[in-house]
């Protein structure tokens, strides 16, 4: 299984810009639904919450269901306040959890 | 009486020159990227949003991580592959002197980890040999494929012609009917590329991963109910070598992205 995360975050930003993040981790997302190689079904298993905390403070969460690409892929806005760490976090149904991090200068 | 037509067609084929045994024509060459939506081209473009690149990610940290008996990285030797490896997956498959045939780019790294890592070659298909290979190919993204000049390959790509024109499976089509012939027509909701390989290896969203051209040549054989060759045969590099003439000058894109 290939790990990891790509996230994209601006690394610098005017106070008050509206900044767009983007995030994407290694994940197959199993449904539970498909044969595997042996003919028997793969066990379920989705990333179940995806949360980004900037400088502490959650500023994005998603519930993830069935039928959602493996590898999601999130895009979203926030305001620029101050600088610090961006962390991101992808949790799944196996308890496994992936984390980027990331930080943003604010001028 | 069939076959002997079919010979004579072959021979005619061979007596046409080389501008036959290259497919398309270099103007007319163009690579699936062209056919593909803008928002699956975008998806390719940016390489935040491209899911190959997590597998880019993945071989390039494989690259320095030392491994197997002799307890070496890649890089140890190679060094920066972006340096060292710019250019390499241009010319592959080349000819391996100590094997005596012709070597695709998964299965030189492949050799490199059994002779020089003393390292377990790992399953053709395993995400080891995808995330290096797609690691190692991504160092030479924007070139122009270039078929390695050695004669030795000349017999290989030949032979490879001969596969891609030739007819197979229940529906008795040649690789040449739909990707020489009617490309850029339509095949039920999809555009039918011309089939050229400088993306590989590549993401594609009907997988949801990340494979081999191997892979997508099964696929392909499967469409037209043949029966794929096994997994070492010899066929699968002759027509990975006659690709790559086909295929000359189109810029390598891996890791692209196809639906």
């Amino acid at each position: 299984m290939t790990t990891g995360a790509l996230v994209r975050v601006p690394p610098r930003a005017r106070r008050g810009e509206v900044v767009e993040i983007t995030a994407m981790a290694a994940h197959p997302m199993e449904t539970g639904l498909r044969p595997g190689a042996d003919g028997r079904l793969v066990a379920r298993n989705i990333v179940h919450t995806f949360t980004c905390r900037y400088d502490g403070a959650e500023v994005f969460r998603a519930e993830l269901h069935p039928a959602v690409t493996a590898n999601p892929y999130f895009a979203f806005t926030t305001v620029a306040t101050r600088s610090g760490p961006l962390e991101f976090r992808w949790e799944d149904e196996r308890g496994e959890v992936i984390v980027a991090t990331a930080t943003i200068v604010v001028e | 009486m069939r076959r002997r037509a079919a010979a004579a067609l072959l021979l005619c084929a061979g007596l046409a020159g080389s501008a036959a045994a290259q497919g398309l024509p270099a103007a007319q060459r163009q690579s699936g990227f062209e056919s593909m939506s803008p928002s699956t081209q975008a998806m390719q473009r940016d390489d935040d949003a491209n899911p190959g690149m997590l597998s880019v990610r993945d071989g390039e940290a494989r690259w320095v991580r030392p491994d197997g008996a002799a307890g070496r990285a890649c890089a140890d030797c190679h060094g920066d592959a972006r340096v060292s490896m710019r250019g390499v997956a241009t010319s592959h498959p080349r000819w391996d002197a100590t094997l005596g045939e012709a070597v695709g780019l998964s299965r030189r790294i492949a050799l490199c980890r059994e002779r020089h890592q003393r390292a377990p070659r790992g399953a053709p298909e395993g995400v080891e040999r995808l995330s290096l290979s797609a690691f190692v190919a991504h160092a030479s993204r924007g070139l122009p494929v270039r078929p390695d000049p050695d004669v030795r390959l000349d017999p290989v790509r030949e032979r490879g012609r001969r596969l891609f024109e030739r007819r197979m499976g229940q529906l008795d089509l040649s690789c040449a009917d739909c990707h020489d012939a009617r490309w850029g027509r339509r095949l039920g909701g999809a555009t039918i590329p011309q089939g050229h390989a400088n993306g590989y290896p590549l993401y594609r969203l009907e997988w949801q991963a990340l494979g081999s051209l191997q892979r997508r040549l099964r696929n392909c054989m499967a469409g037209v109910r043949a029966e794929p060759w096994p997994a070492d045969a010899p066929e699968w590099v002759e027509l990975e070598a006659f690709l790559q003439v086909r295929g000359a000058g189109l810029p390598l894109e891996t890791p692209a992205v196809r639906p």
